[in-house]
């Protein structure tokens, strides 16, 4: 792992993909004084006041000298169930892809838990990852110009939902009614770094 | 009390100190552009900046009436001032008594102007800040005209204006009676008149992607703020930059990013993120403004030339 310099009030920590979920848990969960704490693909950017950037930056360089723990398994209350009905306009498009058909590739999706390990693009969006290796395809090559919200897609080995009505070049294999976002509501993401969806099909 | 939108301008925002902390979920930390410039305003007529919301006025054009009689501040970008055809003060608090309109003129240089109000504007908050994200739609609308902004209740008044109770008016706006022009306001404009301000120049820490120039020091030069620029992104043109050799055609997954980022697109032509940003983005970020840049930035108009420079 490299820390790397991001101006007066942050750092980015960049680690292997599969670390990113430890990471960001470890960090919550440390006694570092940080203002934010933001996961991305294989990067955590820490947030802190300017005045604490030095010490900040020591404690982190001790912090990730030790081993780090591994990925907290799904605690009681952190796995979420969210029913999809599978008829995505991509559904096609992706079994072409995996060399699966639709019923496989509805049973690869729902078939594992997926961790939600960033968010991002949009209030609410969340990328999901460990699902059935199979699934990993790549984004469309011309994005749309609207995904409905509540849209179930595929991309790059992520899975994702879009919160609200959006452009969007993800593979879409279905769509929820579930909320991904509201603003009124706390916490305003059905879907945080950290915690696991499974998703079920329905047929409506 | 409240203020009565009369005209808005090109664009007025309500705006605080922002929704910082909720990255992780996708929002963007939003606020004041210029937080020196919108501090200050705060503090003038004391308010809390992490408190209190004010307007963020781009480019002038303003006009509000007064409901109730309020106290006010004008900070950042300094624009033509009048109330009711009197001049109005610049960086100190005056009163707006009821039914009084103050209008905004065309700021002569910089871009961002704050009118802070004792007590605050008091839309209702969307996640703990009443600040407008114009990226994810997140706060109040934009301010239009015929919107009636509300106001909170002072929360205490500041000792030059114990004296300025609704009915008196305050010594220093006596002075500034319609014929009367206070003297800084006098001193300012003959600067003003002196020609334009030299460039502003940005300072740049090296960011987490530096290494993907293929040569740093071709950041550090003179651009022109292009019109696409927002408070989500100020985009700059001038000479296309290259990606160092081993980083051409790589790609970069997506990075979370902060405001002041230096983010370098495959046009060759950089783009700093402002306080409305995507949280995560994925072209490399070479360089990231120190913070006191980052709201000279606020400041930049299209079509002004800034000057880049490496600090540290």
């Amino acid at each position: 792992m490299r820390i790397l310099p991001c101006g007066e009030t942050a750092l980015l920590v960049e680690c292997a993909p599969e670390q990113v979920a430890s990471l960001h848990a470890a960090l919550l969960a440390s006694s570092l004084q940080l203002a934010d704490v933001v996961p991305a693909a294989r990067t955590v950017l820490v947030r802190c006041a300017p005045s604490l950037l030095t010490s900040v930056r020591e404690q982190l360089e001790a912090f990730l000298s030790a081993p780090l723990p591994p990925a907290p398994a799904p605690a009681p209350g952190t796995t979420l169930t969210i029913e999809v009905r599978y008829d995505g306009p991509d559904l096609e498009r992706v079994a072409v892809l995996t060399g699966l058909d639709a019923t496989d590739v509805v049973a690869a999706h729902t078939g594992r838990p997926w961790r939600v390990v960033f968010g991002g693009f949009a209030p609410g969006f969340a990328y999901l990852e460990g699902g059935d290796e199979r699934l990993a395809v790549p984004r469309r090559e011309t994005p749309r110009t609207e995904v409905p919200a509540g849209s179930v897609g595929l991309a790059d080995g992520y899975s994702g939902i879009y919160p609200r009505s959006s452009p969007g070049g993800w593979q879409l294999i279905g769509r929820t009614t579930a909320v991904l976002w509201d603003a009124g509501r706390e916490p305003p993401a059905l879907l945080r770094p950290g915690w696991w969806v499974r998703f079920v099909a329905v047929e409506r | 009390m409240s203020l009565e939108v009369v005209r808005s301008g090109p664009l007025s925002l309500v705006q605080d100190a922002g929704r910082p902390g909720l990255a992780a979920i996708g929002v963007s930390p939003s606020g004041a552009f210029d937080r020196t410039a919108f501090a200050r305003g705060a503090m003038l007529i004391g308010n809390d900046p992490a408190l209190h919301a004010a307007i963020e006025v781009t480019l002038g054009g303003l006009s509000v009436r007064a409901v109730g009689p309020v106290t006010l501040a004008l900070t950042g970008a300094e624009c033509p001032a009048t109330i009711d055809g009197r001049v109005a003060a610049w960086g100190r608090p005056f009163l707006l008594d009821t039914g009084e309109l103050l209008t905004l003129g065309l700021p002569r240089t910089q871009l961002r102007s704050y009118l802070s109000v004792a007590g605050g504007i008091d839309v209702p908050p969307v996640l703990g800040s009443r600040s407008t994200d114009l990226l994810s739609g997140l706060g109040p609308p934009r301010v239009t005209a015929r919107m009636v902004l509300p106001i909170g209740s002072p929360p205490m008044v500041p000792e030059e204006l114990a004296s300025a109770a609704p009915q008196t008016v305050p010594e220093e706006l006596v002075s500034a009676a319609p014929q009367t022009v206070p003297e800084e306001l006098v001193s300012a404009a003959s600067e003003r008149h002196e020609g334009p301000p030299p460039p502003p120049t940005l300072e740049l820490l090296p960011g987490p992607r530096t290494d993907w120039l293929a040569d740093a020091e071709a950041l550090a030069t003179s651009w022109t703020v292009s019109p696409d620029s927002n408070r989500v992104g100020i985009r700059l043109t001038g000479t296309v930059l290259e990606r160092s050799p081993s980083r051409v055609g790589a790609e970069l997954p997506s990075e979370p990013l902060v405001r002041g980022a230096v983010q370098l697109p495959p046009s060759g032509q950089p783009v700093i993120f402002g306080p409305d940003h995507p949280t995560t983005g994925g072209y490399p970020v070479v360089a990231v403004l120190t913070e006191e840049s980052s709201d000279q930035l606020a400041q930049c108009r299209p079509g002004d030339l800034v000057t880049l420079v490496w600090v540290d």
